[in-house]
């Protein structure tokens, strides 16, 4: 188990230099950075002149390896736009998408747990059609259509929510449902497989077969195993709600991470961009790592591999 | 949310046909193929709507009631004829510049349609050709190849895509190269964890046996037989790229106007949804319903792929 964990632990580390090299390269090779900052009014000499203050004249591999010194210490250096450090906007804006989803992510899994127990208990009954129909629906919505269409609903005709914000809690229940509702589909139609194939395996039946009650049956038997599987969806589900927290942010307007990276985009303001982007693949391989540790305590099988 | 998941757990679940070698070669009569396709209804029901969507795709110059482009500032938000206020001559209104909706939705079908099917491709090729030669070689190879796995799907795809759009500025082929050569992972999964099953078929040792070239095993050999799951990928692929540009659109790094696409519609008519919600309405519900068919078809493909037929 020691050399399992401490195997995956390098293997995360070195896919996160990975990927800080990669979006590296993609922000700085796949445009001119310097001609996006300047704007379409710059002079070819004041094109020049930021590409110069900027740093960005030279060589992109000297300025990678600047970068990640810095980032090794936490310093992501200054923004483009704000006057204040990177680090300062991510720490401030972090709650919020942290919040957020969080939110989503009790939410999924109390509406999917449930669900997929149920529709695999009432297997082929109508409970079962309805929770399948809940999952094809969720896995075909567009998330910024659902959250537009939330407010349209709740915010506008109701009135019961608010629609934009991130003053109190009221502001997070609408994003979260919309966040929610996209992870919730996988996660039930898992929580149903494993509950079926869980179901149909021989120490349920002969739990059964000692005269268990029902109840104990699913609850103590069935279901601790087959949740195994879906804790570890969860973890990665939580990862990718975090990178697409910035539809979600940007549809209700909730000063997050996501915000900030929408506003950075399109500000041109690259420190940003790449710091929110390495914090969000930092994110997403520490939730698997924990998941794939959880996993290998839970199924000794998985640790050999 | 349109990041979708692409996560190794819930793309094992589409399990290879361990069938798929029988049927590939005795192909089952036509009537049994129909009977097995419409006999499930999710599939029948996907493919019809898939079917309808491409037929309107070509034909959208015919169907069209007006010119999608054409600005007529007199007529702006018209509603649609089940409203008080609307009229047979828009069917389904007009926007903020007066343009027809229903001729811009059956256009927006040709928009979202490509960068399915074309998305679906380009990716298809990048992560059939890294899951066959990761799950054929296994090794060291599989190593490597695992690992450009895992980092891929480490990084956040729409914050990316968002951000190389708006660096290459926004078009319809920027966003099928962007989401081309990002969405290949599920494609890699799937054809790695398939292959891996195929590679010690006899029919696979034979070829080896015999002493057959390396491209005509993976080629004849290994890829009609994992051909199955890759189809159902394939159309969640599909569904994906399609959800995720009509994303990238409607935060304005995507497809750029005048073009119809339907994630730009919504974001036009975002600012009157509070006393207009069909201008919302109206696109969302085209972009849910041709998602939400591909899915069928693919669900479908799955169940009657799967070892057991249906289940």
């Amino acid at each position: 188990m020691g050399t399992f964990i401490v195997r995956r632990i390098l293997v995360a580390m070195s896919v996160a230099l990975t990927i800080s090299i990669v979006s590296f390269m993609l922000l700085h090779l796949s445009g001119d950075l310097a001609t996006s900052i300047a704007g379409p009014e710059a002079t070819a000499e004041q094109v020049e002149q930021i590409r110069v203050d900027y740093g960005l004249d030279r060589p992109i591999v000297s300025q990678y390896l600047d970068w990640l010194g810095d980032a090794l210490t936490f310093d992501f250096g200054r923004s483009y736009y704000y006057q204040s450090t990177v680090v300062d906007l991510i720490v401030d804006r972090m709650p919020v998408t942290l919040t957020l989803g969080g939110l989503a992510l009790a939410l999924a899994v109390g509406i999917s747990i449930p669900l997929g127990v149920l529709a695999a208990l009432k297997r082929d009954t109508w409970i079962d059609r309805l929770a399948l129909l809940f999952a094809v629906v969720g896995q075909a919505m567009p998330s910024f259509w659902f959250g537009l269409t939330l407010i349209v609903v709740f915010a506008v005709t109701l009135q019961w929510l608010p629609a934009a914000g991130s003053d109190g809690w009221q502001h997070f229940v609408l994003p979260a449902i919309a966040l929610g509702y996209y992870a919730t589909p996988a996660m039930m139609r898992l929580t149903r497989t494993g509950m079926l194939e869980v179901l149909e395996s021989d120490y349920i039946r002969t739990a059964r077969a000692k005269g268990l009650r029902t109840g104990s049956v699913i609850f103590k038997h069935a279901l601790r195993n087959a949740i195994i599987p879906v804790v570890a969806l969860a973890a990665v589900e939580l990862g990718f709600m975090l990178g697409g927290s910035v539809v979600i942010e940007s549809v209700f307007s909730l000063n997050g991470l996501g915000q900030l990276a929408w506003d950075a985009i399109s500000r041109n303001d690259y420190p940003v961009v790449q710091a929110v982007v390495l914090i969000i693949a930092l994110f997403y391989i520490v939730l698997t790592l924990l998941a794939d540790v959880a996993n290998a305590a839970l199924d000794p099988r998985i640790r050999t591999r | 949310m349109t990041t979708s998941s692409v996560s190794p757990t819930a793309s094992s679940a589409s399990t290879p046909g361990t069938g798929l070698g029988e049927i590939s070669l005795q192909p089952p009569a036509w009537s049994r193929v129909t009977r097995r396709l419409f006999g499930h209804r999710g599939l029948a029901i996907g493919l019809i709507v898939v079917g309808l969507a491409i037929l309107i795709a070509i034909f959208a110059p015919l169907l069209a009631p007006h010119d999608p482009y054409h600005q007529d500032i007199a007529n702006r938000m018209v509603p649609p004829v089940w409203h008080d206020e609307g009229s047979w001559e828009h069917v389904l209104g007009t926007d903020k510049l007066g343009r027809d909706t229903l001729s811009r939705l059956l256009f927006g079908t040709r928009i979202s349609l490509t960068i399915g099917l074309v998305v679906a491709l380009i990716s298809g090729v990048i992560g059939t050709t890294l899951g066959v030669l990761a799950g054929y070689f296994g090794g060291r190879v599989d190593a490597v190849i695992s690992y450009v796995i895992t980092t891929r799907l480490a990084m956040p795809v729409v914050l990316v895509a968002l951000a190389l759009a708006s660096l290459t500025g926004g078009s319809l082929t920027t966003v099928i190269l962007l989401l081309g050569l990002l969405l290949w992972d599920r494609f890699a999964v799937v054809s790695r964890s398939v292959t891996q099953q195929v590679r010690d078929a006899e029919y696979v040792f034979a070829a080896r046996t015999l002493g057959c070239s390396l491209p005509y095993i993976l080629l004849r050999e290994v890829l009609p037989n994992i051909a199955g799951s890759l189809i159902v990928v394939m159309t969640l692929e599909m569904a994906h790229a399609i959800l995720l540009e009509a994303t990238l659109s409607f935060l304005g790094m995507g497809v750029q106007p005048p073009l119809p696409s339907w994630g730009l519609m919504v974001a036009e008519g975002k600012a009157y949804m509070f006393f207009q919600p069909w201008v919302i309405a109206i696109p969302g519900i085209a972009l849910f319903v041709l998602v939400l068919a591909i899915n069928l078809l693919g669900d479908g493909l799955r169940d009657l792929n799967a070892p057991g037929g249906r289940n």
